[in-house]
């Protein structure tokens, strides 16, 4: 079992990570999710058995941290004050100048905007958005196609 | 369909922590060296590296046989570049990293050792007397294989071993093979013997 030197995917996918990772959980969480994405990819390493997917590996990592980062956020603002539980946004928007396209891919249901950002942001295909979500191929491929057409139907309204 | 292309936020490489192999590729006077170290400080490669397939190549060989955790990371390195640069630059005479010949096969262990025990500063030795010195006469041959593939350069100095009738006179006339190059292997010797090594380059 021939691994590249784990130097090699940090220089080739650093730059996705940080984006699937800012994608995910905001830019105030980004940061901290990526390098804890890293950090825990460099420990497991030696045990990866296949070196054909290695950026998918990397980004279903990255997905975990960021849904355990989401996590953690709500428990904490719940123990504070668990009325900012219902009001506090999913995923913190992204500042991003799009016309709001990031606000509304913010209100999807949780399971279509994961989905979405996995397949666009993070440009994986339906076997690994199924893989990070723990689902299978056809039903990421129905949660992405049911994100797309919400958020269709939301920016036509504003034409 | 790539709705999302244009979002691209600040962000920067990940900062991680030490891990079993840290390299650095260095520009040194006898040319571009890779330089890895395992986690204690002992020193796997002093390669040279004369372009970047070559130093592909021993990064995937380290990746395979010590750690696939292999990170590039300057400053575990600093102590080696040190010596290297006092080294070099004749200031001193010694190193006191240790090196690690975990990518040396038996025999080139027992090659590197034996050079390491019998051939001191400024001295040289041939293939053949290498051979004969660790009880493998007929060997020549082998040694100056082994020799050509020690992964710690300068640290192990194969650049004193030289084949058989090369000098005479004291005066050294072909100094044979070497992984960095013949004008690499002139400038160590011509340092180890102290005649200016430092300005013939």
């Amino acid at each position: 079992m021939s691994l590249p030197p784990f130097q090699t995917l940090v220089d080739a996918h650093w730059r996705d990570v940080a984006r699937l990772a800012h994608a995910l959980a905001g830019p105030n969480l980004g940061d901290d999710v990526a390098q804890q994405a890293w950090a825990q990819a460099l420990a497991a390493y030696p045990r990866v058995t296949s070196a054909r997917n290695l950026r998918g590996w990397l980004l279903t990592i990255t997905h975990r941290c960021a849904m355990d980062a989401h996590r953690a956020g709500r428990r904490t603002v719940a123990h504070e004050d668990p009325a900012a539980l219902a009001s506090a946004p999913a995923v913190p928007g992204p500042v991003a100048p799009d016309d709001g396209l990031w606000s509304r891919v913010d209100a999807l249901p949780s399971r279509q905007r994961e989905a979405v950002v996995l397949k666009y942001v993070a440009d994986l295909d339906h076997r690994a958005v199924a893989c990070a979500l723990d689902t299978t191929p056809a039903m990421s491929r129905r949660l992405v196609s049911d994100a797309l057409a919400a958020l269709r139907v939301d920016l036509e309204d504003l034409r | 369909m790539t709705l999302f292309d244009d979002f691209a936020p600040v962000v920067r490489p990940p900062e991680l922590p030490r891990t079993d192999i840290s390299y650095a590729v260095e520009d040194t006077a006898v040319g571009r060296l890779l330089l890895s170290v395992r986690p204690d400080g002992r020193l796997v490669t002093c390669a040279y590296v004369r372009s970047g397939d070559e130093e592909e190549a021993w990064l995937q060989r380290i990746s395979d046989v010590v750690s696939p955790r292999v990170l590039r990371a300057p400053s575990p390195l600093e102590g080696v570049r040190r010596e290297l640069d006092d080294y070099l630059g004749g200031r001193s005479t010694r190193f006191t990293v240790r090196p690690d010949l975990v990518l040396a096969s038996a025999f080139q262990r027992s090659v590197l050792e034996g050079l390491v025990a019998s051939v001191g500063y400024g001295s040289s030795t041939t293939y053949g007397a290498l051979a004969a010195a660790i009880e493998r006469p007929k060997a020549s041959r082998a040694v100056g294989t082994a020799l050509g593939a020690n992964p710690v350069c300068v640290v192990i100095p194969c650049h004193r071993v030289l084949p058989a009738g090369s000098s005479a006179d004291g005066q050294v006339r072909n100094v044979g093979g070497y992984a960095g190059g013949p004008a690499a292997k002139e400038y160590l010797l011509r340092l180890e013997s102290g005649s200016s090594g430092r300005s013939s380059r």
